[in-house]
């Protein structure tokens, strides 16, 4: 059964890294349905959200293959009730159809969204959430016309008590001291 | 005082550190890491490379070879009879691209290779500036490792990496890209071997609770099967292998790269697993209860059909890699960690056993297979010579001592069924990636590598082609290799596949070869051509007399086949036996 994944993966800051990561899926056939690469907690290591939609089964072999690229540190996996997730969008529309009555303002209200920018011409809202809120949204700004719409990829933090990374790296050390 | 001491660390430092050029730095660095004896082309961008070697050749021999993919076979060959990491110098562009199909071949089968590309000058990067590619970025997919070097004083450090890499864990190519103003730049060269990276886990400690659950499984298992792969070479468990099989009793079959892990003539040793490996092993691993997989990969070669594969059997499977585990065949017991590390466990562990019953099924799979295929092909009754009879007789010139290399066809799979192993690290052959060319390159790497074993050759008329041009390395180095041309003047694999799948349609596989004698002639090879079985005896005589490389061109029967087959798609229980 195809479920939704969300892929934490730590690796090395190199350059070519995201190459690396994204050929794994794509030799695969595997469609990223959102990525999003920052800096993680720990300086030095860089961090990659991916949202992939397949099977369990494939997502393990994914991330094996995934750890098996030598700069990335590892690989995690998560179902949607395990992180705390969000992303963000923007909406660009003409600042026309908000003088047109109040039902953007009430959209924008209804739905926690935000303006980041008024000009004659335009205005630019912003909302955070999941992607059907933000998809929600844009459904119904369209109404009044949205010139430009862009939604970022997921960025993802655990649930769990753990830091998994800091405990990976410190057990690392503890296994590679006795294997030496 | 507390000064003086530290102004004297100050200058051991100091000593130890000697201002070079990053060139130089590479050659420093190879000869850190103990390197001897290296393959390569030059060119524009490496160059500077090939200045500091001028001054290196007392200490490291390099082998020029005829085009870049020669040069990567004849380090894989190198590095797979000596277990040392194979190392080639190319230049940028085509350099670098001509090694991409060895460097992909070396991938597929785990081999440690250290490639040195030359690039162009940092400034002209980005830029398609002549002879520029993106050599990181076309090899990543195919290297265990890649890196570029931009600045000099990366190198020493990269080149430490790149050989730990290689070699450690499951093995394979490392490519390091040293750009040409980096190859030029002076420094201050300091060598610290490596042997940590914080991202690359090379291998896990073995859990005893898996050990554990695998010896309840063996003790368990009335028909148990071993599948021996390269990971008990890479490991260098040969020993512990055969004292695992000799307590538990059980058969055992090897992959095309598990060749001569264990003695031929070993009792328990059944024979070749795959698509054109013996009987028992293929019939019986579906009547199995119990397959212990070593250090292979469940290849599709020797699977068939994997939803019909195994069906009767639980999996243990002893590997390194754990992207290997449940890859293709789901495993019962994995067992992660080095096999070396890992038999010993398991032998400590399980009953005392012997499977002589099931151990007679495959004596009986032998049997019919004999009468069917293997006789007649040692001793045929018909006019032409066939590959099986002439490969026959060289093992038996080299009573089972030689390292067998073969290029990829028919012919290999000849060899692999009829060539007989006493000691590990003998054969050379391309698996995974099934390069025809491979085979030439690949046994001069071999010879230079063990140049007191003898090293024999079997490549068809097709692969020999590809890669020919070698003949003039073999030539220039004097590599005594002896290559036995199995001459069908066809493309004998892909015509057997017309004949049995495209209704004997050979679109594109009768060859029109050359004068093969002449052209050994014109390289100062000593050759002969036998196309008479009378001759075929006195003719291998004299090539083992004599000293030096040597071309023995056999005209094989035109259309022979291999078989058995286990045809693309069936079950390995439905293999063919004609």
């Amino acid at each position: 059964m195809k479920q939704e994944f969300t892929l934490s993966i730590y690796s090395e800051n190199h350059v070519g890294l995201l190459n690396q990561v994204t050929t794994v899926f794509t030799r695969r056939h595997i469609n990223i349905e959102s990525l999003t690469t920052s800096e993680s907690a720990i300086p030095g290591i860089h961090k990659f959200t991916i949202v992939v939609f397949t099977s369990r089964e494939q997502v393990n072999k994914l991330m094996l293959q995934i750890e098996k690229r030598i700069d990335v540190i590892k690989a995690y996996v998560f179902t949607a009730d395990e992180i705390v997730h969000q992303e963000v969008a923007l909406y660009k529309v003409k600042t026309e159809s908000l003088l047109n009555g109040n039902e953007i303002e009430r959209l924008v209200r209804q739905y926690g969204a935000r303006i980041l920018e008024v000009t004659k011409e335009y205005t630019v809202i912003e909302k955070t959430g999941h992607k059907r809120e933000t998809q929600e949204l844009f459904e119904k700004l369209d109404h009044f016309g949205v010139q430009q719409f862009v939604r970022s990829g997921r960025i993802a933090v655990t649930k769990l008590k753990e830091e998994l990374l800091s405990n990976y790296l410190k057990k690392l050390e503890k296994e590679k001291s006795l294997l030496d | 005082m507390e000064t003086q001491t530290q102004t004297s660390t100050m200058e051991a430092k100091e000593m130890k550190k000697k201002r070079m050029s990053g060139s130089e730095a590479v050659m420093q660095s190879l000869l850190h890491e103990g390197v001897d004896l290296l393959f390569g082309y030059p060119g524009g961008a490496i160059m500077p490379v090939y200045d500091a070697l001028y001054h290196y050749q007392d200490k490291l021999n390099h082998i020029l070879t005829r085009h870049e993919q020669g040069a990567v076979h004849a380090a894989q060959g190198y590095a797979r009879v000596t277990g040392k990491v194979g190392v080639c110098f190319v230049t940028s562009g085509p350099g670098a691209t001509n090694a991409v199909t060895g460097i992909a071949d070396a991938m597929v089968d785990s081999t440690p290779l250290v490639v040195i590309s030359g690039q162009v000058a940092s400034p002209l990067l980005g830029t398609d500036a002549f002879q520029e590619t993106d050599v990181v970025g076309i090899t990543q997919p195919i290297t265990k490792w890649n890196y570029q070097v931009k600045r000099a004083e990366e190198i020493p450090e990269a080149i430490a990496k790149a050989f730990y890499i290689a070699r450690t864990g499951r093995p394979g190519p490392v490519l390091i890209d040293i750009t040409k103003d980096a190859q030029f730049a002076q420094f201050d060269f300091e060598y610290k071997p490596v042997n940590k990276v914080r991202s690359y886990k090379p291998r896990t400690a073995v859990k005893a609770d898996k050990v554990a659950e695998a010896v309840r499984l063996i003790n368990l298992a009335k028909k148990p099967l071993a599948l021996v792969g390269q990971g008990v070479v890479l490991g260098g468990a040969e020993n512990e292998l055969m004292e695992f099989l000799q307590k538990t009793g059980m058969p055992a079959a090897w992959t095309l790269l598990g060749l001569s892990a264990m003695p031929s003539d070993f009792e328990q040793n059944v024979g070749m697993l795959g698509m054109h490996g013996n009987y028992g092993p293929n019939v019986k691993t579906n009547e199995a209860d119990l397959i212990v997989a070593i250090g292979m990969r469940f290849d599709d070669r020797v699977t068939g059909n994997v939803q019909k594969y195994a069906s009767n059997a639980k999996v243990v499977h002893l590997e390194i890699d754990p992207a290997e585990i449940n890859k293709i065949i789901y495993a019962d017991v994995p067992v992660l960690g080095d096999v070396k590390e890992s038999l010993p466990m398991l032998t400590d562990m399980v009953s005392k056993n012997n499977h002589e019953a099931w151990l007679s099924e495959f004596k009986a799979c032998d049997k019919i297979e004999t009468q069917k295929i293997i006789q007649p092909e040692l001793f045929p009754a018909k006019e032409g010579l066939t590959m099986g009879e002439v490969i026959r007789r060289v093992t038996e010139q080299y009573s089972d001592d030689a390292i067998m290399v073969t290029d990829v066809g028919q012919h290999q799979m000849m060899a692999s069924r009829y060539f007989k192993f006493k000691q590990t690290r003998s054969v050379v052959t391309s698996g995974g990636l099934g390069t025809m060319g491979f085979g030439l390159p690949a046994a001069m790497g071999a010879k230079l590598g063990q140049p007191d074993r003898p090293v024999c050759l079997f490549v068809g008329d097709g692969g020999f082609q590809m890669t020919i041009q070698e003949l003039g390395t073999i030539f220039q180095t004097q590599a005594d290799v002896k290559i036995i041309l199995l001459n069908n003047n066809f493309l004998g694999m892909v015509r057997q596949w017309q004949e049995l799948f495209f209704d004997r349609r050979y679109a594109s596989t009768e060859l029109i070869n050359p004068d093969f004698q002449m052209i050994a002639k014109g390289y100062g090879i000593a050759t002969e051509k036998v196309t008479e079985r009378d001759d075929l005896d006195a003719a291998v005589n004299r090539m083992a007399e004599h000293k030096g490389a040597y071309l023995l061109e056999v005209v094989v029967e035109k259309e022979g086949n291999v078989f058995p087959m286990v045809p693309t798609g069936a079950s390995v229980s439905d293999i063919r036996l004609e």
